[in-house]
C-alpha cells in the first residue's frame, strides 16, 4: 500500500474506473424532433429499462450499470412527485432535477469508495409546444452537467456515434426520420439493429399531460430504417 | 371516550425511517434511502418519511362544505360515474361548480362525497399514489390493488371521520385483465364492497338509488346509462337540499364520465346539457303545480 497518492492520480483512477464500467454497456441518443424529444437506446432487454418517465414533461435515460442508474431514476421520480405535491405540477423542472443529480453524483465521486458507473440524461419538453423550449441535460459520473438543445449521445462509444449522428441531424426532424437517423448512428456501418435490440420513447405534447410514451412493437417495426 | 381512544390508536408514530429529516427541506431534494428503509413505490409512505404532514388534526368542525350525490352504473362497455356540483355549509350553498368526479388514472375514476377539503386532498393523494406506483414499478396497479389502496386511505381518515370529516368515495374502473367494468363502494371505516350493477353515495344517495333501481337492466348501452345516471342525480337534487341539479342560469351541469377499455373520458358539457334538457321537458309535460 502506498502511503501517499496524489489527488490528481486518485481522481484520474476513479474516472478511469467509471469510464470502463460505462464503456461495457450500449449507448443511447436523445434528440429534439418536430414534436418534442425522442430517446433511442440500444437495449437488448425488454424488462430492464434504460429510458423511463419521471414526470409530466420529463424523461430519464441512463447508460452504464443498471442498478445504479435505476436507483437514480427512482430518486428522480420521488423528487418530482414530492415537489409537484408540495408546490404545483408546473414547478417541477428538469434543470433543478439535473442539478440535484449532479450534486449527488459529484458527492459520490469524491467521497465514496467507488464512483457510480453511469451517465444519465434528463430530458424535458417546455410548457409551450415550441420545439426550441426542449432541453437535454447530460450528467456524467463525476457530476459534470452539459446542457444541449439539439441532441446528446451517452455511453461508451459516444464520440464515434456523436460524429455519425451529427452528419444526419437537422432541426425539426419527423418522428420516423429522427428514429432512423438515431438507429443508423447507433448501429454504425457494420451492424444492423432489430426492433428487439432497441428501446425508443418520446416526450410530446400530443400525448396530453403525461407526455411520455414508449414507441414499441409494431409501431417501432414500421418506423425502422429500410 | 370512544373518540379519544380511536384517535389515539390511529395516530401514526413519528417516523424515524428516513435518512433525510424534515428540517432540511428534504421534500425538494433527491430523497435517498438505504435498502431496508426504502419506501418502495408507496407515495404515502414516502411523504410520511420526508416529513410532509398529510393529515389535518381538527376538532371544531361544524360548517364545512358537505353533501353530494354521486352514482356509478355499469353498462355494456364499462362504467358511468356521475356527481352533482353543489357544496353546502349547513344551510348555505358554498360552491356551485365543485367537481366531485375525477379520473384516478387512465382506466379508473373516483367520485367523492363528504367533507370537501379532506375529500379533495384524498383524491389528489390517491391519484398521485397510483401514478407514483406506475412510474416507480413500470406498470399500473391492478384494479383490485387500486381499490385496496383507497380503502386503506379511508381507514386512515377514520379519526377525522369521527370528528365529522368523513369521506366516502365511489371507485370505478375498467379491469384490463378481466376486460370488464367494475365498481366499488366504501364505508367510513375503509370497508370495501364491490357492487355488481350500480352504487350511490352522499346525502341524496337514497333517492338516486331508487331511480337507478327502477331503470336498471343488464347490458344498458352508453346513452341509456348516461340517461339513467342523469335522472338519478336529477331526482336526488329534487328531494335533497344538499344536492345540486342542473343549473340552467349558469350553464353548470352535473359531471358525467365514462370508463371503458379506451380509458376515462368525461362527457362534454354540451352532451350533458342536452340530456338534462330532455329530462326537464319530460318532467314539465307530466307535472303541473303541486309536487
Amino acid at each position: 500500500m502506498p502511503f501517499y497518492v496524489a489527488p490528481e492520480q486518485l481522481m484520474e483512477d476513479r474516472a478511469d474506473y467509471a469510464r470502463k464500467g460505462i464503456a461495457r454497456g450500449r449507448s443511447l441518443i436523445g434528440l429534439t424532433y418536430e414534436e418534442g424529444i425522442l430517446i433511442v437506446a440500444e437495449n437488448a432487454s425488454n424488462t430492464l429499462r434504460k429510458v423511463s418517465e419521471i414526470y409530466d414533461r420529463i424523461a430519464f435515460a441512463g447508460v452504464g450499470k443498471y442498478n445504479e442508474f435505476d436507483q437514480l431514476r427512482i430518486a428522480g421520480v420521488r423528487h418530482a412527485d414530492l415537489k409537484g405535491y408540495s408546490f404545483s405540477r408546473e414547478d417541477v423542472d428538469a434543470r433543478s432535477l439535473a442539478n440535484q443529480y449532479a450534486q449527488m453524483l459529484g458527492q459520490i465521486f469524491t467521497h465514496e469508495m467507488k464512483p457510480m458507473e453511469v451517465e444519465i440524461l434528463v430530458a424535458e419538453i417546455g410548457l409551450s409546444e415550441d420545439p426550441s423550449s426542449s432541453q437535454l441535460f447530460h450528467i456524467l459520473y463525476d457530476g459534470t452537467v452539459k446542457d444541449h438543445s439539439d441532441y446528446a449521445v451517452l455511453g461508451g462509444d459516444a464520440e464515434v456515434i456523436f460524429e455519425r449522428f451529427a452528419d444526419s441531424y437537422t432541426e425539426n426532424l419527423t418522428l420516423a426520420s429522427g428514429i432512423q437517423s438515431a438507429i443508423n448512428a447507433l448501429a454504425g456501418p457494420d451492424r444492423v439493429l432489430e426492433p428487439d435490440d432497441l428501446e425508443v420513447a418520446e416526450l410530446s405534447h400530443v400525448n396530453g399531460r403525461r407526455s411520455f410514451r414508449r414507441i414499441e412493437g409494431e409501431e417501432l417495426s414500421g418506423l425502422m430504417p429500410s | 371516550m370512544l373518540k379519544n381512544s380511536l384517535n389515539h390508536t390511529f395516530k401514526r408514530a413519528v417516523s424515524s425511517r428516513s435518512i433525510v429529516t424534515p428540517d432540511t427541506i428534504s421534500r425538494v431534494t433527491l430523497p435517498r434511502f438505504t435498502p431496508e428503509q426504502d419506501p418502495g413505490p408507496n407515495f404515502l409512505a414516502l411523504i410520511d418519511d420526508v416529513g410532509i404532514q398529510k393529515t389535518v388534526e381538527s376538532s371544531l368542525i361544524d360548517d364545512l362544505p358537505h353533501g353530494t350525490t354521486c352514482v356509478a352504473i355499469k353498462y355494456d362497455s364499462g362504467v358511468i360515474l356521475a356527481g352533482d356540483r353543489r357544496a353546502t355549509s349547513g344551510h348555505h350553498i358554498s360552491h356551485r361548480t365543485m367537481e366531485k368526479v375525477f379520473p384516478a388514472d387512465n382506466h379508473s375514476g373516483i367520485a367523492i362525497a363528504g367533507a370537501a377539503g379532506p375529500a379533495l386532498e384524498m383524491v389528489r393523494l390517491f391519484q398521485l399514489q397510483l401514478e407514483h406506483y406506475e412510474k416507480v414499478e413500470g406498470k399500473s396497479l391492478s384494479l383490485d390493488g387500486k381499490a385496496n389502496q383507497l380503502s386503506q386511505m379511508i381507514r386512515q381518515n377514520l379519526p377525522q371521520a369521527l370528528q365529522g370529516l368523513a369521506v366516502i368515495p365511489l371507485f370505478a374502473g375498467f379491469d384490463l385483465r378481466l376486460t370488464l367494468g367494475r365498481l366499488f363502494q366504501f364505508d367510513v371505516t375503509g370497508g370495501r364492497y364491490e357492487e355488481a350493477n350500480f352504487a350511490a353515495t352522499g346525502s341524496g344517495s337514497v333517492h338516486a338509488t331508487t331511480v337507478i333501481k327502477m331503470g336498471f337492466t343488464e347490458q344498458l348501452d352508453e346513452s341509456e346509462a348516461i340517461n339513467l345516471a342523469a335522472n338519478a342525480i336529477f331526482e336526488a337534487a329534487d328531494e335533497d337540499s344538499a344536492t345540486g341539479g342542473p343549473d340552467l342560469i349558469r350553464d353548470v351541469y352535473p359531471i358525467i364520465a365514462k370508463i371503458t377499455s379506451d380509458g376515462y373520458e368525461a362527457i362534454s358539457n354540451a352532451d350533458i346539457s342536452a340530456v338534462f334538457g330532455s329530462i326537464i321537458d319530460n318532467r314539465r309535460s307530466r307535472i303541473s303545480g303541486g309536487d
